[in-house]
């Protein structure tokens, strides 16, 4: 139980800030922190407690994005249905990928570039294919209901997205407390030795990355429905495989909070860079690439590393080698 | 010996130009312990992992409990109730001693908790209750050994494959690892073991099986494997059996 | 029905297209082949080497295969240094960190000239650049030319240095048994460093011969790339002739499955065959074990 304290207390704090603020700054900037820290609790899943990395998660979330675009769109669905259908869409394409690719063998480097591929196919073909809009992307219709998931305000937007996160982030301990979840961490420690020990591997990293490619999906079709735009640069284009890596990374992977922590993080470096050096694209994936190389040399645990490190300086501080023992 | 729980019947495995086991074919009986040994080289791992499912045999079968095994993946082996430990320990570095050996628990138990009290209990029965909650990567190569023959126990197997469980021990950790395996033996787990410690096949084997350059040249009571030319001639090299018997004449004079 | 004089004047263009399709896929290749990791910043850097060969021309007036021999040993030295001072200790050795680390060089790089060249595309202009020469009954473009005959003059030349040399020696003592060379006083810090360096100065040749017949712009470099991964793969990973072979035989399909399919094949394509080749046979034709 006590894991999910902090939890919690993460979720109450952000809850509460609508009640504090209305300054749409403020939410617009935490909107966008959450996203990224959704898509990147997706990709924590699978690469930070499975350890398997994908350079490819775009493919998760353009696929929620265009297929909860779409449905509206083309066929006249309900937005919920539509957003719905679009996690399971990108379940699917994960599940099929994960297929294609455990079952090949496919493991570290070469298990990144055929995720990168994958996401790269995807985003060409969206890019000529008529049903996405080809190069001129898909539209949603503004329609300020709650019927069609659109609001006046930001508020909802922001409640509904803390709601799907705090949903991602108490699946975590729930996993790790698991047989799949042992079975998870075990296949990343030692694949052969988890299989010696009766792990079905590849079956546990489709899984994984099935269950993961949902949570990133859910990411893209929230998306779909705050910016109403989409594209196959936006959808599928790999500023969206990096931040969905970077945030874990930089947080944490591998940890519950890791991903949120980084989000912030890498969002508000994402803002101070905008204010200091302007608008121009490029800048703040320089940065973004930037970090991630700083956190794998000096940091490579993350923001939730070093503070567990901290955390064991203190507590040992003043005692004698022999008391501190094995803290 | 009774109908046996493990049946390797002509098992080649070929890597391209290399035949590395060559129609090798002997038997465990059920609760026995069986040793396989042989100098380096002889193709002993090679031919476990064949056994284990992490390789394919090019040729011959694997019969377990008189069903046909060959090929079967090693999870699918595991929860069949065959186990196998590695020549170089590879604990799950990030996690617990209780929580590496609670992974192989998980086969039989689901929950998590009925997981890790089993986890206890294999534990205790292999001496390392003391380190339960250490790290995994904090452990000696001794108690790294134990760790992974606990983490073979605790899927309950019938059978235990044992490649090299006291290589890089020293003598006082030898000898208080054979009991150990001793008392496996007793509770009923058929084992076979790859060991080069030759005074713990003396102690703990029945039946030894020696591997040279892929084949099977011998089988018999470890005491009179020993004294076979052949394989002394395997360890040592060709002429060696003569030229010992030769010393051993002249000495005895 | 097609005439032999499209036909040949096809494969011969295939070959030179290819040649430099090899030649990128050459330092890939070499990574691969000597450190073990998959270097995520090969497009990044062969595009950097594109803008270096563009300006060379604007800012100095420099000819691009002049310019190839002031800029290979430059890109040497960049990639010696990114390699020793950057991806090495940053990763450590470990797998995952090397592909994080090369990932955020490969993003550090192109949104870099993103940000200081914005996305316009940009072109040289060369005086002889449209002059072709008579090959049997095929007309061939002067710089194609040049460009399969400078390649094959690098492939020589590497070849040479790996045989013949103190550090072709000391790269390929590394690159079979890396403790063995360790322990017999070779400084694998240092071999690492030539290799990518090396792999590095194959780009900005590549970029050389490149930049007369393609546009220049951030993204340019990942086209090529991606070709190169493929052939890398298909190929062999770590294998020299692999790379040469695999990229001449890419680059007459391609040439080939222009003339029936015109432009339409296009990156899907290359990028489908990329991920079977993955799925079927990561080891490709000649390479080692994925």
């Amino acid at each position: 139980m006590k894991a999910y304290l902090p939890i919690a207390a993460v979720v109450a704090l952000l809850a509460a800030v609508p009640l504090v603020t209305s300054s749409n700054v403020v939410l617009n900037f935490l909107v966008v922190a959450l996203l990224t820290a959704l898509v990147g609790q997706g990709w924590n899943l699978l690469g930070g407690y499975g350890g398997q990395y994908s350079f490819g998660h775009a493919a998760f979330f353009g696929t929620g994005a265009y297929v909860t675009a779409v449905l509206q769109v083309r066929y006249g669905v309900n937005a919920w249905i539509a957003f719905a259908a679009g996690i399971v869409a990108g379940a699917a394409v994960g599940a099929a990928i994960g297929a294609l690719a455990f079952r090949a063998g496919l493991r570290g480097s070469y298990f990144a570039l055929v995720t990168l591929a994958f996401a790269e196919v995807l985003r060409i073909l969206a890019s000529v294919a008529p049903v996405t809009g080809a190069g001129v992307g898909t539209l949603i219709r503004l329609d300020l209901r709650w019927q069609a998931f659109q609001f006046q305000s930001r508020v909802p937007f922001y409640l509904i997205l803390l709601a799907l996160v705090a949903l991602s982030l108490v699946l975590m301990p729930a996993i790790a407390r698991s047989r799949f979840g042992a079975w998870l961490v075990a296949v990343r420690e030692n694949e052969d030795a988890a299989r010696a020990l009766g792990v079905d591997a590849t079956a546990i990293k489709i899984a994984a990355m099935t269950l993961s490619a949902a949570i990133t999906a859910a990411g893209g079709g929230f998306y779909a429905q705050y910016y109403l735009f989409i594209d196959a640069g936006i959808a599928y284009g790999p500023w969206i495989s990096i931040e969905a890596l970077l945030a874990p990374i930089v947080g944490g992977a591998g940890t519950v909070l890791g991903p949120l922590l980084g989000a912030l993080v890498v969002k508000t470096l994402g803002e101070a860079t905008k204010l200091v050096a302007g608008d121009a694209p490029g800048l703040d994936l320089v940065i973004y690439g930037g970090v991630l190389i700083l956190v794998v040399a000096f940091a490579p645990r993350g923001i939730a590393g070093l503070a567990t490190d901290a955390g064991r300086w203190w507590a040992r501080r003043g005692k004698t080698p022999a008391e501190a023992g094995h803290a | 010996m009774p109908d046996p729980l493990l049946a390797v019947e002509g098992v080649s495995m070929r890597f391209g130009g290399l035949l590395a086991v060559d129609q090798a074919s002997f038997a465990a009986a059920p609760g026995r312990i069986t040793a396989l040994i042989g100098p380096n080289g002889a193709g002993k791992t090679t031919l476990f992992a064949a056994i284990s499912g992490f390789l394919r045999p090019t040729a011959g079968r694997v019969v377990f409990d008189g069903a046909d095994v060959t090929g079967l993946p090693p999870h699918r082996l595991a929860r069949r109730g065959i186990a196998r430990t590695f020549q170089i320990a590879q604990p799950f570095a990030g996690l617990t001693v209780r929580e590496n050996i609670a992974v192989g628990a998980h086969v039989r138990h689901p929950a998590r908790t009925a997981a890790l009290a089993a986890a206890d209990g294999v534990a205790q029965a292999v001496g390392l209750a003391r380190d339960i909650d250490k790290p995994a990567a904090a452990l000696t190569v001794a108690g790294r050994k134990r760790l992974e023959l606990a983490r073979a126990l605790a899927i309950e197997p019938r059978l235990l494959l044992l490649d090299e469980v006291l290589a890089g021990l020293n003598p006082s950790e030898i000898r208080e690892m054979v009991p150990v395996v001793r008392s496996i033996a007793a509770r009923g787990v058929t084992i076979v073991m790859i060991e080069h410690v030759m005074q713990a096949v003396m102690s703990l084997a029945e039946l030894c099986y020696v591997l040279a350059e892929g084949r099977i040249i011998a089988q018999g009571a470890p005491q009179a494997i020993a004294r076979e030319p052949r394989v002394i001639e395997a360890y040592l090299g060709r002429g060696a059996a003569q030229r010992m018997t030769g010393e051993g004449a002249d000495a005895g004079a | 029905m097609l005439s032999p004089a499209i036909l040949v004047s096809a494969i011969l263009n295939g070959l030179m297209t290819g040649a430099v399709y090899a030649l990128v896929a050459l330092g890939l290749t070499l990574i691969y082949g000597v450190l073990h990791i998959i270097n995520f910043a090969h497009g990044a850097l062969l595009t950097a080497a594109m803008f270096a060969a563009f300006f060379a021309n604007r800012w100095l007036g420099l000819d691009p295969y002049v310019a190839a021999f002031g800029l290979a040993p430059l890109f040497f030295v960049l990639g010696y240094a990114l390699q020793r001072l950057v991806i090495g200790p940053a990763a450590r050795g470990d797998d995952r960190n090397i592909l994080l680390v090369t990932l955020g060089l490969a993003v550090v790089i192109e949104n870099a000239l993103l940000y200081v060249f914005r996305a316009d595309t940009r072109t040289i202009d060369l005086p002889y650049g449209f002059d072709t020469i008579a090959v049997g009954p095929a007309f061939l473009a002067v710089p194609r030319v040049i460009a399969f005959a400078a390649v094959i003059a690098v492939a020589l030349a590497v070849g040479a240095l790996m045989r013949w040399s103190d550090i072709g020696k000391a790269i390929r003592a590394v690159a079979k048994e890396k403790l063995g060379a360790e322990l017999a006083g070779i400084d694998v810090a240092h071999v690492y460093a030539v290799t990518f360096g090396l792999g590095t100065a194959c780009l900005a040749v590549a970029a050389c011969l490149l930049i007369p017949s393609y546009y220049v712009n951030p993204g340019a470099g990942n086209a090529f790339v991606l070709i190169a991964f493929t052939i890398v793969v298909l190929g062999g990973m770590g294998s020299v002739a692999g790379a040469l072979i695999g990229g001449l035989v890419v680059g007459v399909v391609e040439s080939l499955s222009g003339l029936w399919l015109g432009e339409s094949l296009g990156q899907v394509g290359i990028f489908i065959v990329f991920i079977l080749v993955l799925l079927v046979r990561p080891r490709g034709l000649f390479g080692e074990q994925a």
